[in-house]
């Protein structure tokens, strides 16, 4: 399927408020067909809602959303070319697997011959064939999702939406469910929008994804650019484990006296005659490395020291150096 | 902190009895088991025995006295055309009541479960409940001057101008009497209101426990508002609503104060077992009108079962 111009989904000024809280705040977002596109945030952050917006759970106070070019301000959830993974799954306890697959295409009016065959074709592609006569409560949690994958794909949307869609698995499994979705979505070219508060699972399944804070999107990009280079203090913070530097030290540290983030992987560990040093405060094992926390002037600056090398020990001075061309200035505070 | 012993010291009963029961787990279930076990086992049970048994024995005809061997003359007499009748009345009437009280407190549990938050719930609550608490007997005869020829009822369809109508409707052979509180829609009234809350309650509970989500999956997957009503509301609220007719259904089986206060005397199971172990001194037969509720009962329990009533629980 080749992209078309017409963004699979458009959000233009769009606000949604409860009262006096402003969930979703005058928010212009566009998501290219055919992309894996995330919404990360915190909880609170407004991802969720923007979600339901989309599916029509929930109305915009203001604005205006579109579905390939077609304003749906004045559709219901139930005529729009969209289907959702929940968060819980929402699979009906009081039918089989295979019902709950054929759901959709029960209330379009599909007969049942062929609705059935359908929905065993989308479990073996979701690799739970034969899995149809059990109910969803003889399922375990990795099992839940596929069959809920399944359902909201019988009826081949335009666009996919997930909420949080591994949030309920074990690390092992949400790993291997990354992968899979990912090749999924490839397979079939929908557009997949997922709604998720983890940074690690956005940047590796998305081609793209918008960073929320406070019913505001603070940066849109690829994953390598809102990692690499983040517009604000809140989205190197959230996006991955940066460090923040406030103005006087990154002028210390050769720039300009602006807010900037440094990468603890971009930094190493020198002798304490080094002209940027500081105490170690405290060391984590990662695994891989170690996570080294040095104060230096009043700010807590972290350091990834790979396996093999020394780690020093908390209360010791240590210095710092690494490349300037990692130093990122920020825009905005 | 070092020199914290291993083992607490034992600061008396208390600990004494939680020790004991940590070590003899069964101990404490059997202790809070016996007592409503014995109480249900030989009570309940006992009583329900010797109703039975009551049942197969029959009285002698001319001293009236109760003949203490088995027999099923007894049965036979409950099948009479004059008896059948009561129990075809009585059960017509329970599934109107019960049809009835199920469509007008659906629409109340269905608020209550979705949209009541805070002060409306409380507000809820406080209206099913208020009927509660003030005696059955208060509620009923305020019911008979209501349906009263005098009554408000009447008083509104006069200044209605639908006083003819009523009067027309009130001619009907199988529905009418002399006025509403005399008619065995004056009945039918009375027990829906009086039974009302035990729909409503265990509907609302039911409906409760249907996630939003759910809805929210159905209507996702293209499916209408009565789609999914049909389909995932009603199924998921089926084991409440089958609760609730169970209340009203086996309460209006056994009642035997409303016919007598309201309505055209004629009798339903409630008063004729009261009137056959009382006046007539005929306990066996009252024994056995005392069964049909039991029966009747076990037959719908079975068929809502195989309906898949309680498949969701």
């Amino acid at each position: 399927m080749t992209p078309s111009q017409t963004p699979a989904v458009e959000f233009r000024a769009v606000s949604r408020h409860f009262g006096l809280v402003r969930a979703v705040d005058q928010v212009d977002l566009s998501i290219a067909e055919g992309a894996f596109f995330a919404m990360l945030g915190p909880s609170g952050s407004g991802k969720t809602t923007c979600l339901r917006l989309i599916s029509g759970f929930d109305k915009p106070t203001s604005g205006q959303i579109l579905i390939h070019g077609q304003d749906v301000s004045d559709v219901p959830p139930n005529r729009r070319n969209v289907n959702t993974v929940f968060q819980d799954y929402a699979l009906f306890p009081h039918m089989t697997v295979r019902d709950n697959v054929a759901y959709g295409l029960m209330v379009k009016g599909v007969d049942r011959r062929t609705r059935l065959d359908r929905a065993e074709e989308l479990l073996t592609l979701v690799k739970l064939p034969g899995f149809g006569d059990r109910r969803p409560g003889q399922l375990s949690g990795g099992q839940r999702q596929r069959v809920a994958l399944a359902r909201a794909l019988i009826n081949e949307p335009r666009v996919l939406l997930l909420d949080e869609p591994l949030g309920a698995l074990d690390l092992k499994l949400r790993e291997a469910m990354q992968d899979e979705l990912k090749a999924l979505q490839k397979r079939l070219g929908i557009t997949f929008v997922f709604v998720t508060h983890d940074q690690h699972e956005a940047l590796s399944m998305a081609d793209s994804l918008a960073v929320f804070s406070d019913g505001k999107i603070a940066q849109i990009g690829t994953p390598a650019e809102v990692y690499d280079r983040p517009k604000t203090r809140f989205v190197a913070d959230f996006v991955g484990s940066s460090n923040v530097l406030p103005p006087d030290l990154t002028r210390a540290f050769g720039g300009p006296a602006a807010w900037s983030s440094l990468r603890p992987e971009a930094l190493r560990l020198t002798t304490a005659q080094a002209p940027i040093r500081g105490t170690v405060t405290a060391v984590r094992y990662l695994g891989a490395g170690s996570r080294v926390t040095l104060q230096v002037g009043g700010t807590d600056v972290a350091v990834f020291v790979p396996a093999g090398a020394t780690i020093p020990t908390p209360g010791t001075e240590a210095g710092l150096s690494f490349d300037p061309a990692s130093l990122h200035v920020m825009a905005e505070g | 902190m070092r020199d914290a012993p291993a083992i607490l010291p034992e600061r008396g009963l208390a600990d004494r009895l939680t020790a004991t029961f940590w070590r003899h787990p069964r101990l404490l279930l059997i202790l809070l088991l016996a007592p409503p076990l014995l109480w249900l086992g030989v009570v309940y049970l006992g009583s329900l025995a010797a109703l039975l048994l009551q049942s197969f024995y029959a009285i002698d005809e001319f001293s009236g006295v109760v003949v203490p061997e088995f027999t099923l003359k007894t049965y036979a007499d409950l099948l009479r055309a004059q008896n059948l009748d009561i129990i075809l009345r009585t059960l017509l009437m329970a599934s109107l009541v019960t049809l009835a009280s199920a469509l007008i407190a659906f629409p109340i549990a269905y608020f209550a479960a979705r949209y009541a938050r805070g002060r409306w719930k409380a507000l809820f609550y406080l209206g099913v409940m208020l009927p509660l608490w003030s005696s059955y007997l208060v509620k009923v005869y305020a019911w008979k001057l209501i349906l009263a020829r005098e009554g408000i009822i009447t008083w509104f369809a006069d200044h209605a101008g639908a006083g003819p109508l009523l009067a027309r409707a009130l001619d009907e052979q199988w529905f009418g009497g002399s006025s509403l509180s005399t008619s065995p829609v004056g009945t039918f009234i009375v027990f829906v209101y009086i039974w009302m809350p035990y729909m409503i309650l265990p509907m609302q509970v039911a409906l409760e426990r249907v996630p939003n989500t759910m809805l929210e999956a159905s209507v996702d997957l293209g499916a209408s508002r009565v789609q999914t009503f049909r389909t995932v509301v009603l199924p998921l609220a089926l084991p409440g609503i089958v609760a609730g007719s169970i209340f009203t259904f086996s309460l209006t089986l056994g009642d035997y104060i409303i016919p007598q206060i309201i309505g055209n005397s004629a009798r339903f199971i409630g008063l004729a077992v009261y009137q056959f172990q009382g006046t007539a001194g005929n306990l066996p037969l009252a024994a056995a009108f005392a069964v049909v509720p039991i029966v009747i009962m076990l037959v719908y329990l079975a068929i809502a079962k195989r309906m898949g009533a309680f498949d969701a629980i």
